[in-house]
């Protein structure tokens, strides 16, 4: 062995590697709670000084708050719980983040590995439980591949389609003493030979899709959370690749900011809460560019009414994502990154000429549909529109690079319709499991990546009060997350569904019993403000803006608003409800109640 | 009904790091998607790299037999999977166990049956058999049904395990 080997090789305690581990993979921040299994880790990182742990008040928060870091940075989020209820309060969490292909490493005490099955004190079944909520996940019951281990968690978590990665960790392993290996040693290759998933899309397929798209006259690019997980440079070359010709480009919910809100080329969000143009271009394009979207239920409506008659072409990391629900005519299977450049590359090596004159009709017939301004909403009287505290809040912050999370429900929508997106990252939501709950915890993660940062967790009075409790870690840190709470003292997404499918018979839908939110924010020592006309709103939004720490800004909306367009549950793209009129004209099917 | 509604019988193969949980994975997979095992067997192929194959005999559409292939190889442990039904002509082999207790006649019938099968006699008492009986799995169910007329019959059966004929390697272990 020779002298530098030597000193790579060192022995320690597993607690330690642990945490060098975490040092090799770049982790600045940890975001967990403690507990008896996972003692001897914050042992070590008290001695530590490289990473920094941000104490949370419930295992579920540290989860999305270790999301809002990752979706915000592109880095991979990390949480160190503790065994048993530390590790089930996470469950929820990773299931929010393997949904949302959001690269999580959550990393969770275990009992020692002699207790393992004998119902030990906060033992519970963590792998078995998180199997079918993780991308992968492991108990380490070796020491001697602790290390491997972490590396390759972090290469799953990350590489591919991203998602959240588990590893139980027993207590004996973590106070164990074993061999860690230094930088340039063969177990960091090694931990990664095992897991590759291809990224580098087919030069064939590529030209496949080019031949596809010349032939368009009615085409539509539908880009989704795929172009944000590869990077920001996707989203530039999504903007370059629709403006080649000048096509139109809707965006999931997940996508919002890979195309430019202000862009002349989008037509604003799709699906089931999406703008009548991006629907109805959707219903009648002719070639469909699907880049990084999965044709999810949202965004598809019913299938068989779904775009009948598209040529369909999707691009995609996932091969399991094609025709899942959708059956299409050709798949690109590789990063969205890597897909956009060669299909610009292609495009331009083939010169291709656009129908210009096909174009330009297909842009009138889109422009007809936006003239019909579905968003279009009336704030005229003192009470407060919930569209239009969110269009004041968009407008006052535009020049600000604000970073906006939201939590589920009503609100989550007209955040998503009002709120213009510049920029990739800067829109953190729970898309594909609908996680009440998710903003508030997911603001402070954003909020320690980027201290300096103006973030706003756009929140539904109902969703803010799940996951509360951490008004109390945004204080111990003093994360200045500003709390806009769209309060309309109902669940209102749950109210308007009541009211257009159950008859308007409103069972357990109101938020009974809210506390005063500004003498809430006070006992947290944070600033609390309250909007109740429309004459207070930019007075409240100035105010929230230029107070230096957190604040809950209380913002008393109209009660029963429900949130158009609308595609009913059991319709298709083209049989939207564009607001109160259309509801009462368009009931519900049968077969569209069963549905959610 | 259309050509992507028929349901259709595949017998897929998978080579799979031998490690606590791969079985579960799969399984998981499975009753999570809502897709049908049939029979599933598994065993190590492979003691030096520590890898196992399953073979999965399972149903559903054109669209679902796709989407379990590709769910499968999204999983970490696993190194590769073959469709066989797919990708030409494939051997598939079912062993059962089959214990009958009888007397008379039926005792001398249930030999020659036996005989017919194939199935050799294992063990004997003077009111009892066991037979080992391998075939595909419409063989191995005939012979069943025909013990079960015969007298008071127990079976243990492996499921199908399947190879392609040829020379061709379908699974290697990397």
């Amino acid at each position: 062995m020779t002298k530098d080997k030597a000193d790579a090789t060192k022995m320690m305690a597993g607690a330690e590697i642990l945490l060098k581990a975490l040092e090799d993979e770049g982790v600045e921040v940890v975001f967990g709670y403690p507990g008896g299994a996972v003692l001897p880790i914050y042992d070590a990182l008290f001695k530590n000084n490289k990473i920094k742990h941000i104490l949370v008040r419930h295992e579920q928060a540290a989860v999305h708050a270790a999301e809002g870091y990752a979706r915000s940075t592109g880095k991979t989020g990390v949480v160190l719980v503790t065994s048993g209820p530390g590790a089930t309060n996470a469950v929820t969490g990773l299931t929010d983040a393997l949904m949302d292909s959001v690269p999580v490493v959550c990393l969770t005490g275990q009992v020692p590995t002699h207790l393992i099955g004998n119902d030990a004190f906060q033992e519970a079944d963590t792998t078995g439980i998180t199997r079918a909520c993780t991308k992968h996940n492991y108990l380490v019951k070796d020491g001697d591949t602790l290390q491997k281990t972490v590396i390759e968690a972090f290469h799953v978590a990350s590489s591919g389609r991203p998602g959240p990665v588990l590893i139980d960790l027993p207590k004996d392993i973590l106070m164990g003493e074993y061999a860690y290996q230094g930088e340039g040693s063969a177990v960091h290759t090694e931990a990664k030979a095992r897991y590759n998933p291809s990224t580098e899309p087919n030069p064939a397929d590529i030209k496949t899709a080019v031949a596809m798209l010349k032939k368009a006259k009615r085409p539509i690019i539908y880009g989704g959370g795929g172009i944000i997980n590869s990077g920001p440079r996707a989203s530039e070359l999504l903007t370059e690749l629709a403006h080649l010709a000048g096509w139109p480009t809707t965006l999931t919910l997940m996508g919002l900011g890979a195309l430019p809100a202000s862009d002349p080329l989008f037509l604003g969000m799709l699906g089931m809460h999406g703008t009548y143009e991006a629907n109805l271009a959707m219903h009648d394009c002719d070639v469909m560019l699907n880049i990084g979207a999965r044709f999810d239920d949202r965004v598809t409506g019913l299938i068989a009414g779904f775009s009948p008659n598209s040529v369909k072409i999707h691009c995609d990391i996932d091969p399991s994502s094609v025709n899942k629900n959708v059956l299409v005519d050709h798949a690109v299977i590789g990063d969205a990154t890597r897909i956009l450049e060669m299909l610009i590359a292609e495009i331009k090596a083939q010169s291709v000429k656009t129908d210009k004159a096909a174009l330009a009709s297909w842009w009138d017939e889109i422009n007809g549909w936006r003239a019909r301004k579905c968003l279009d909403f009336d704030q005229s009287g003192a009470i407060i529109k919930p569209q239009h505290a969110i269009k004041r809040l968009c407008e006052m912050t535009r020049d600000k690079d604000a970073y906006v999370t939201t939590e589920v429900g009503q609100h989550q929508m007209w955040a998503a319709q009002y709120y213009d997106f510049e920029k990739p990252n800067r829109w953190m939501t729970s898309g594909g499991l609908g996680t009440m709950g998710y903003g508030l915890p997911s603001a402070m993660g954003v909020q320690v990546a980027h201290p300096d940062a103006l973030v706003i967790d756009i929140a539904g009075e109902a969703s803010f009060m799940m996951n509360m409790q951490e008004l109390s870690t945004l204080a111990q840190y003093n994360l200045p997350v500003k709390m806009f709470i769209i309060n309309n003292e109902w669940m209102g997404m749950v109210r308007q569904w009541q009211e257009l499918i159950h008859g308007g018979r409103y069972s357990e839908s109101y938020s009974n019993s809210l506390p005063d939110f500004v003498k809430l924010a006070d006992t947290f020592g944070m600033k609390g403000l309250v909007a109740r006309s429309a004459d207070d709103l930019d007075n409240v939004i100035a105010e929230m803006l230029a107070t230096p720490g957190p604040v809950i800004a209380d913002i008393r909306v109209a009660k029963e608003e429900n949130c158009f367009p609308m595609i009913p549950s059991g319709a298709a793209h083209n049989q939207m409800l564009l607001g109160p009129e259309d509801q009462a004209a368009k009931p519900i099917s049968e077969e569209g109640m069963v549905l959610v | 009904m259309t050509k992507d509604q028929i349901i259709e019988t595949h017998i897929i193969s998978v080579l799979v790091d031998d490690e606590p949980g791969a079985l579960a994975r799969v399984i998981g997979l499975f009753s999570g998607r809502g897709y049908n095992i049939e029979s599933l067997t598994v065993a190590e192929t492979d003691h030096e790299k520590s890898i196992s194959r399953i073979s999965i005999v399972t149903s559903g559409t054109p669209m679902v037999i796709e989407q379990i292939k590709a769910q499968l190889r999204r999983l970490v442990p696993i190194h590769s999977v073959c469709d066989l039904t797919e990708s030409g002509e494939s051997i598939e082999r079912e062993l059962a166990l089959v214990k009958i207790i009888n007397s008379g006649d039926d005792r001398i019938e249930c030999l020659r049956i036996a005989d017919t099968f194939r199935a050799r006699t294992l063990d004997s008492t003077l009111n009892s058999f066991v037979f080992e009986v391998t075939g595909n799995s419409s063989k191995v169910g005939a012979f069943v049904d025909l013990m079960r007329s015969l007298g008071k019959v127990e079976v243990a059966r492996t499921g199908v395990s399947a190879i392609s004929r040829g020379n061709r390697i379908d699974l290697e272990s990397k």
